[in-house]
């Protein structure tokens, strides 16, 4: 028995024992505080954000009604007006701008996607760095090309221009994700049958990355969508309907922030009513994006 | 050996067509190597066109440009010093708010939270960054900017003695604001991204410190965040990116005036905002190209900033999808 007391190893066991006893309660309580404080930053991170969208439903849903919707802006003070041209103007520079990087953009992802080389690697961070330059930058961009030379006035290409490079890189970077995702066994079986890459790409890569193409291509129309900063000095805003593209247009975004700092409260309602309309339009884009990404994938695997 | 290609085409168009796409392997590669090159040249072409038109600030006014606090279109004399700053200001209070309440959002919601809640909350969360900015301007300007000068700013000066940087007027907008709606637009980026990077830790280590005894806070800060730690620091350098161009909510609510903001409370001007305003409104030559000039700098920041953080986040998550929902 003396020899056992005396053994380094379990002297040293049983002092390694007495200590953590010691400091077992200290430590638990330690890490039932930190993870409460952890848990605490999770709730100050979702009450403004609750707040904000809470105050723009309340807010923006009086100012909805049928001429909301329906008719055109009236000056400042005179109630009644509408956003029917903001509306329309928001969707013809998206949709230009859509069709414009939907393509382009999909078409370098599938460039990234099938090379492994360095210039593909210096086209990915080339846009990984488009996509963290600031929205107002590329807006100068597209006023230096579109705006002072090109059409030489405000017009809304030169806006579906800057909102289309903005577009750009977050729809390269999902459809090259989403096309990384397609197994390889796929491509290979086509071409094992002699299919030539062009057809395989078509026939196979594309259909089996489409649930993520989607949800690429929805996101970054959402991105889009709701970009001021872009429209400031290429589409400016305007009072009256238009649908031309070489002319100024009216703007959801630009709508909300010209009337939002405004002194009238007919104005400032309506920017209320428009950034619910906003972001009614945004978060269905997002959450549609990835339920249809969700049920494509199941219908697969079924 | 036929190739699918060669097959007689179907009548009608959809045969045609299919015909037209089932284009030889050197011309698919090349028509992808054409669009990747031509992303290129667009990239070229909007830097170029842009030093181009900011040429004559940048060859009138050399250095004094960058260090002059002298913004004067009238006189024209341009100098870009106190928006750099109150673009660092803004910058800096934003990420001093943002950084430890993200990380520790992250942590909770990586390891503090049961399962079921982790999921609905992250994609709350990733669904909060596609809020629009200017949806946040206006917010900050109609809702917050009342608050905070009428219970924050009097309570602050109140504190500390309404001395030095909670000295002067209280007006709602201004520096202060701006920091902290710009606090609670990163946010999201910065939960999100960091969120990915913590739970790409590899599950082994997680598991050997628990075994070892550790608590479940010991895990997370002796092991979790350590091996996290470039990713963490990707996910900073990416929502300090976003800050600094900020534009449309840091427009709305920062009182947008030429000089340096005397205090917290103070009002001052960004580099974007100041982009924002006066845009539209320049018609002296070296106005326009001084705004130009003042992107080009915007620009700079942005790509140096995003080169950082790419790489860092790169980094960690090679084979994993870190941050694809707010990207």
């Amino acid at each position: 028995m003396t020899i056992m007391a005396v053994d380094p190893v379990l002297a040293r066991r049983a002092e390694i024992q007495r200590i953590a006893q010691a400091t077992d309660h200290r430590r638990e309580l330690l890490s039932k505080l930190a993870l409460l404080a952890c848990r605490a930053c999770l709730v100050i991170v979702l009450i403004p954000l609750v707040a904000l969208l809470a105050y723009v439903v309340i807010r923006g849903a009086s100012a909805w009604s049928w001429a909301f919707f329906s008719h055109l802006p009236t000056p400042a003070g005179i109630p009644g007006g509408g956003i029917w041209n903001a509306i329309v103007g928001s969707f013809i520079i998206d949709a230009m701008a859509a069709a414009g990087a939907i393509p382009f953009g999909i078409a370098a992802g599938l460039f990234l996607a099938e090379s492994s080389g360095r210039i593909a690697g210096v086209v990915r961070l080339a846009a990984d760095v488009l996509s963290g330059v600031p929205s107002i930058v590329v807006a100068i961009f597209a006023y230096a090309i579109l705006v002072s030379h090109g059409i030489g006035h405000f017009s809304a290409i030169a806006a579906s221009f800057a909102i289309g490079v903005l577009m750009l890189p977050v729809i390269m970077r999902a459809s090259e994700t989403a096309i990384r995702g397609v197994p390889g066994v796929l491509s290979e079986a086509g071409l094992a049958l002699g299919a030539r890459k062009a057809t395989i790409a078509r026939r196979v890569i594309l259909p089996a990355a489409l649930p993520g193409l989607i949800t690429g291509v929805l996101l970054a129309v959402a991105r889009g969508a709701g970009e001021t900063a872009p429209l400031l000095f290429t589409a400016i805003g305007s009072q009256y309907f238009s649908i031309s593209p070489t002319k100024p247009i009216a703007a959801i975004p630009l709508v909300i922030y010209q009337n939002g700092i405004q002194a009238y409260p007919d104005l400032v309602k309506i920017a209320w009513g428009s950034a619910l309309f906003l972001v009614v339009v945004i978060l269905f884009l997002s959450v549609g994006s990835r339920l249809v990404a969700a049920r494509l994938r199941r219908v697969r695997s079924d | 050996m036929t190739d699918l290609a060669t097959l007689p085409p179907r009548p009608g168009t959809a045969g045609r067509l299919r015909r037209l796409l089932a284009v030889p392997d050197g011309a698919y590669r090349g028509a992808l190597g054409a669009v990747a090159a031509l992303f290129g040249i667009l990239l070229v072409v909007f830097v170029v066109s842009m030093v181009m038109q900011a040429r004559p600030t940048f060859a009138h006014f050399g250095l004094s440009f960058l260090t002059s606090t002298k913004w004067d279109p009238v006189h024209v004399h341009y100098g870009v010093l106190v928006f750099l700053v109150g673009t660092l200001e803004t910058t800096a209070i934003a990420m001093v708010i943002a950084v430890p309440i993200g990380l520790g959002c992250a942590l909770a919601l990586a390891f503090g939270i049961p399962q079921r809640l982790r999921v609905t909350l992250g994609t709350a969360v990733e669904l909060l960054a596609a809020v629009p900015s200017v949806v946040y301007g206006l917010w900050g300007l109609l809702v917050v900017a009342p608050w905070v000068r009428t219970i924050i700013e009097p309570a602050l000066a109140k504190i500390t003695g309404g001395h030095g940087p909670f000295g002067g007027s209280q007006l709602g907008v201004g520096l202060l604001l701006a920091g902290v709606i710009l606090a609670i637009m990163v946010l999201p980026t910065m939960v999100a991204i960091s969120r990915d990077v913590l739970m790409a830790v590899p599950e082994v280590e997680i598991e050997g410190a628990f075994a070892l005894g550790a608590t479940r806070w010991q895990v997370m800060r002796r092991v979790v965040v350590p091996s996290a730690r470039s990713g963490i620091l990707g996910a900073t350098t990416l929502a300090t990116g976003r800050a600094l161009g900020e534009t449309i909510a840091v427009t709305m609510v920062i009182g947008n005036t030429d000089h340096l903001a005397h205090s917290l409370f103070g009002t001052t001007q960004t580099m974007a905002s100041l982009i924002a305003n006066e845009f539209t409104e320049a018609t002296e030559p070296f106005h326009l190209s001084s705004l130009i000039a003042v992107g080009v700098l915007l620009l700079v920041v942005a790509v140096v900033v995003n080169l950082a953080a790419r790489l860092l986040v790169r980094s960690v998550g090679r084979q994993r999808a870190i941050g694809i929902g707010v990207l």
